[in-house]
């Protein structure tokens, strides 16, 4: 089912990504807060990755139908996290042009 | 092996974008560069092997096709229509979503594993009397061990745990897009809400238990549907006030949930990706609590501003409020040296902002200083008015953090707070019995003159009494705040 990754160095791979979030956060002016955690739960939407395969792997109706509504969902998960990202960041250029 | 490089390849890009997330320069590049990661990720998973190498590969791939086009479209349209005000909402939502995908894709796996499970049954019995014999024994005893080691463990437990809090998640989330979204007004509080939650919460882990041990389908049908629940039971008692905190722990929360699915599906770009998310989540839970000087602990388990004002409050500060025009404040606005803007959610709502901002050009063109104050949890969200103000048009280098400007009401003449109400609360410094009290304020009563355009003289979003509306250098602008604005330019157009 699974191959390569188990236990220790799933356990290593968690930590150092647990730092390398917390580094790249820890010095983020408020300004950009709200981008960012727009921008962060674009990232997440890497979970359609998963669905897809979770739906390409399914047998019978049951998990093709869950299949179905976990890429329906991860798909909206990753759109709408680049798009509402991209039009606030989007504005934040157009104030800085404005500054005269 | 291509397939993982371009994992590898995404997991790059997507810690990159996101640390050039972290300024305001190269911002915009660093969430394309995420994207970018995210199509190369999607492209080529595509070719996995779990999803050619199916038999029913052909029905599998329209599926998929299909179901992005269905998600990804109607966010993408939401997404690009949806109002700055209600960008908190829209993100609670999105973020839902993806808590709801890494349920539903253990869900899948956990049946898998479940079939897998009990897969030696037929053969058992197809065996008849062999099954008996030593020969038929060491098969099946072999057989099942080799099953069990396929079905780690480790892989159960996590799969669970990321199960359980995807769909905390998912439900969690659309309670809070409802809430901010205006569709669920009410805060409900059952009785004994903390006691009912534990119970929840005991329950879903039995039969999480249940499930590692048995596989079967009920006890995972069970399990999914009481964390659903408590999603919805541990978020219903939360106040609006608190919404950012929670928005921002649901999508730490999903994060996790992503990692973890990542992990049994073998995915190193998911575990990479959803932890990343999580710790950074995780922070930015703790900076915004911290901002409003409360734990997190306090918020999942107080139920703040449940109530709407306790009407006690007004009595003590025993003044009125004074009510003024906007003649007058245009006068005191334009002969100020320096004047300082306090915008909230009311703003924004008002769509004043526009107005707002033509009306400080004017006063910079007479030679005023502006300045606009920020508080740390103005608006929905943290970071949510500095993006409503970019919106329109304000630049960055007018627009002052907290700790920044509180020095400066002392040397301003006029603090003009416009649609803002539980940030410049005097009761979270002196009134112990507040539900606010030890949040940090912006102190305009230090200036001169405090100017509040409101529209009515009820209680803000948390629903707490503001005894600066009463105080001795507080003037009231009663009105929208975009008409308000508009007659203040005129006022000072007419000088």
């Amino acid at each position: 089912m699974v191959e390569g990754i188990t236990g220790f160095t799933a356990l290593y791979i968690f930590m150092l990504a647990a730092f390398t979030g917390y580094e790249i956060i820890s010095r983020v002016p408020v300004l950009l807060h709200t981008p960012l955690m727009s921008g962060s739960n674009f990232v997440h939407g890497i979970v359609v990755v998963g669905a897809m395969i979770a739906l390409g792997s399914a047998d019978g109706f049951v998990e093709q139908l869950i299949g179905f509504v976990a890429v329906v969902l991860a798909a909206g998960n990753a759109a709408g996290g680049y798009v509402v990202t991209e039009r606030t960041l989007e504005m934040f250029k157009k104030s800085k042009g404005g500054d005269k | 092996m291509f397939i993982n490089i371009c994992y590898f390849l995404t997991a790059i890009l997507f810690i990159l974008g996101l640390k050039k997330m972290s300024s305001p320069t190269t911002a915009a590049g660093g969430i394309r560069w995420a994207g970018y990661g995210m199509i190369l990720a999607t492209i080529v998973t595509f070719f996995h092997g779990h999803i050619s190498g199916h038999e029913s590969a052909v029905t599998n791939y329209i599926l998929i096709f299909l179901a992005l086009g269905i998600g990804g479209g109607l966010s993408w349209y939401s997404g690009k229509k949806v109002k700055t005000t209600d960008l908190p909402q829209m993100i609670a939502l999105y973020n839902g979503m993806g808590g709801g995908a890494a349920a539903a894709i253990a869900a899948v796996e956990l049946l898998k594993m479940g079939t897998i499970k009990d897969s030696l049954k037929p053969a058992k019995e197809a065996m008849g009397e062999i099954a008996k014999t030593d020969i038929g024994k060491q098969l099946i005893e072999q057989s099942q061990a080799a099953i069990d080691h396929a079905i780690s463990g480790e892989h159960l437990t996590l799969g669970l745990l990321g199960a359980f809090i995807g769909t905390i998640a998912f439900s969690g989330s659309i309670i809070a897009w409802a809430k901010l979204d205006g569709r669920m007004k009410k805060t409900f509080e059952i009785p004994k809400q903390n006691l009912f939650n534990l119970g929840l919460f005991i329950a879903t882990i039995l039969f999480g238990i249940l499930s590692f041990y048995t596989l079967s389908p009920i006890a995972l049908f069970f399990f999914f549907g009481l964390a659903l629940v408590f999603g919805v039971t541990v978020t219903t008692p939360i106040g609006g006030a608190d919404m950012p905190v929670i928005i921002s722990l649901f999508n730490a929360l999903t994060g996790l949930a992503v990692a973890f699915e990542g992990f049994v599906l073998g995915n190193a770009a998911m575990i990479i990706a959803g932890t990343v998310v999580g710790s950074a989540g995780s922070l930015l839970t703790q900076l915004m609590a911290k901002a409003m000087n409360r734990s997190l602990a306090n918020v999942l388990f107080s139920g703040f501003g449940t109530e709407g004002g306790e009407g006690a409050h007004t009595s003590e500060t025993g003044g009125e409020m004074k009510a003024i025009d906007a003649e007058d404040v245009g006068v005191m606005m334009a002969y100020a040296e320096q004047v300082i803007i306090v915008p909230g959610y009311g703003m924004a709502v008002a769509q004043a902002q526009h107005k707002v901002w033509e009306l400080s050009k004017l006063l910079i063109d007479r030679g005023v200083d502006v300045k606009f104050a920020i508080h740390p949890v103005a608006g929905r969200m943290p970071g949510h008015m500095n993006v409503l103000l970019a919106e329109a048009g304000v630049p960055y280098d007018v627009i002052y953090d907290m700790e920044d400007i509180n020095a400066e009401f002392t040397n301003s003449q006029v603090a003009l707070v416009i649609g803002a109400n539980d940030v410049v609360n005097p009761s979270a410094k002196n009134d112990p019995t507040s539900d606010i009290y030890g949040m940090p304020i912006l102190d305009v009563e230090d200036s001169d003159n405090v100017i509040v355009i409101k529209r009515g003289r009820g209680v803000g979003f948390s629903g707490i009494e503001n005894p600066l509306f009463f105080g001795d250098k507080t003037k009231m602008l009663f009105g929208d705040g975009q008409a308000m604005a508009g007659e203040l330019i005129q006022a000072i157009k007419q000088l």
